[in-house]
């Protein structure tokens, strides 16, 4: 509204870039005014909060006391919490590789001249429709009902329990829930950048006589890089905080086999009394994860550059 | 490896007189350079790969027998389970769905979903692309470049560190229901919406603005009248995942909720999954009443939601 009155002092003046710059903002700061606020309110306090409860002993409700560093202290020497750390990292590394390398392939095989292209794209998206919680039951049943009848009736003795009974494999019907809906949304984030390719690079290649795979290394992957990037960089940060996969197969069973950082500090958090403890669990794991990331920034932006 | 070389075969072959069925055909020999180009492109397009086309629809039974096995499981007898459970049914028991749609109380836990959901998507629009719009057209102030990077920031910072906070926060501001939770997906989906709504804006020439501003148009007027119209493909991705994200998200719910008849579809299905273990026929037609909306929605919108999510990758 205050601006309304400015334009046609704009159109008499000169083409002051003055006036402009000095009374536009105001408008401008009331779209942004609300959107900070209630960030400040439902993100940074409660972060900082986090933070500032990290170093009490609080249980979540009633009295508590300042302990320092002695949370932190703990963490380090907490089996239960080295254990998540242990699951939640092979779990997430080798989630982002299945997840990537497939949809990567999948992407590529969509891109290509194949019948009822639409069709199949729209099938290889539907798992990213779903709710992980949901479809993580179907999982379940299909992995403690159905794999052990079919194994049984092949007679694979090693697969005739359910995977997820088994401390050992448990996490493998995680990892398989997991990529199956992940999956989905990198193949289309891949398909974006396939299109990005401009055709006529392959054309040149097949004229020198360049394999296909040739062609993938030295034409499509160097072109897609930055969408490799963004996909890894995504996938891990994701697949580090996994939990509805786990409550909805597991619930970090069998034992604590399959705890994650995120659901360890759910469960310590607000049913085991260990409120303070747990938030000094989630800002070591924030740091894990910021650094993480920045260091895979760094080193893929710069393979980005040199191919 | 899945690429298929088709490079010298579509070199070696002549063009085509049979190109006439292509409704460019009978221009193409007035057309200087068209017609090197034209007929090349079109031929290829049409040799389908068919060893790719296969590969690619028994990939895609990994996505198909999941659900199939949901259908079935859901429209079975008890006594009809067991064995390896993709059996077709003998007889279908459609009074699972009855029976699941009473234990989830379906009408008032769809209804919380689809209010929270809608909520979301409508405020996260109207708002999100508002902040970004500011943001992008002032990024050579200190305040709104700093703006840019503290909801980026965001990102980073994993939802365990402030799940417990914020749970105690929203109840304590009475904001522990639909509301809240309405709120909380505005906000949280802020950083990587600006991300992709500034990266856009960026790429709309700021000429439209400035003869609109000749005109007298006030920045409220430019962004509603020029800037939103032009946002529509990056509204569509970010409708969409934020549809997708609050219609099927589990956590927020979970820790922010306190009243069950505020519970959600996902939320519902947890509290169903301990109390009725041994209830598989019913808990599966549940899930599927669950899954149902969505997926119809999808198949529906199924091409405009995937170019939609492409395009908002390419920027």
């Amino acid at each position: 509204m205050a601006t309304s009155t400015q334009a046609p002092a704009r159109r008499t003046g000169a083409p002051a870039h003055r006036p402009d710059r000095n009374r536009i903002p105001r408008t401008f700061y009331w779209m942004v005014l609300p959107a900070v606020v209630l960030f400040l309110v439902f993100h940074t306090v409660p972060v900082l909060q986090g933070v500032f409860y990290s170093f009490t002993d609080s249980p979540g409700y009633g009295d508590w006391s300042f302990v320092g560093l002695e949370n932190y202290v703990a963490l380090f020497a907490d089996p239960q919490v080295r254990a998540a750390y242990g699951f939640t990292f092979r779990f997430a590394l080798l989630a982002t590789i299945l997840v990537n390398a497939i949809a990567l392939a999948v992407a590529i095989g969509l891109n290509g001249k194949i019948k009822w292209k639409n069709t199949l794209r729209g099938a290889y998206f539907v798992p990213n429709v779903l709710s992980i919680l949901v479809i993580g039951y179907v999982f379940q049943y299909l992995f403690s009902g159905s794999l052990p009848a079919i194994a049984t009736a092949l007679g694979i003795d090693r697969l005739s329990t359910s995977i997820l009974a088994d401390p050992q494999l448990a996490w493998v019907g995680i990892l398989v829930l997991a990529v199956w809906q992940a999956t989905a949304f990198n193949i289309i984030i891949y398909l974006a950048g396939l299109q990005t390719v401009p055709g006529e690079l392959y054309e040149a290649a097949s004229l020198d006589g360049a394999s296909s795979w040739r062609q993938f290394r030295s034409i499509t992957f160097p072109m897609i890089a930055g969408f490799f990037t963004i996909n890894m960089v995504l996938a891990l940060k994701s697949f580090l905080q996994v939990f509805d996969h786990i409550i909805a197969l597991t619930n970090g069973g069998p034992g604590t086999s399959t705890q994650s950082v995120g659901v360890l500090i759910y469960r310590g958090g607000f049913q085991g009394g260990e409120y303070g403890y747990q938030l000094a669990n989630a800002v070591l794991f924030m740091i894990v994860i910021v650094a993480f990331a920045v260091v895979q920034l760094r080193v893929l932006q710069r393979r980005e550059v040199s191919v | 490896m899945t690429t298929p070389t088709s490079g010298p075969n579509t070199i070696a072959a002549p063009p085509r007189p049979a190109r006439g069925a292509d409704p460019d055909g009978p221009d193409l020999p007035g057309r200087p350079g068209g017609r090197t180009r034209r007929p090349r492109k079109s031929r290829e397009e049409y040799r389908v790969n068919w060893w790719l086309t296969a590969l690619l629809v028994v990939l895609s039974l990994t996505i198909l027998v999941p659900l199939y096995f949901t259908v079935v499981t859901a429209l079975k007898t008890q006594d009809q389970l067991g064995g390896t459970g993709f059996a077709f049914p003998t007889e279908f028991a459609w009074g699972n769905f009855a029976e699941a749609w009473q234990l989830t109380e379906f009408p008032r836990t769809a209804l919380n979903s689809a209010v929270i959901t809608v909520g979301a998507v409508v405020l996260t629009l109207l708002t999100n692309s508002m902040v970004a719009y500011a943001i992008a057209r002032n990024m050579h102030r200190r305040l709104f470049k700093g703006l840019f990077f503290y909801f980026i920031s965001a990102l980073f910072v994993p939802f365990p560190i402030l799940m417990l906070p914020v749970a105690k926060q929203t109840a304590l501001l009475g904001l522990d229901n639909q509301v809240g939770l309405i709120l909380l997906y505005v906000v949280y989906g802020l950083s990587f919406n600006i991300f992709i709504f500034v990266a856009y804006i960026n790429s709309i020439p700021r000429e439209l603005e400035e003869a609109a501003i000749v005109d007298g148009a006030s920045t409220w007027t430019l962004f509603w009248k020029i800037i939103f119209p032009l946002l529509s493909p990056m509204n569509a991705t970010v409708g969409i995942l934020t549809c997708l994200w609050a219609w099927n998200d589990f956590l927020l719910p979970l820790v922010i909720v306190s009243d069950p008849r505020g519970a959600t579809l996902p939320l519902v299905q947890y509290v169903f999954q301990s109390q009725f273990t041994t209830n598989y026929t019913v808990a599966f037609a549940s899930y599927l009443m669950a899954m149902a909306p969505l997926l119809v929605v999808y198949v529906i919108a199924q091409r405009w939601v995937i170019s939609g999510v492409t395009r908002g990758a390419i920027k």
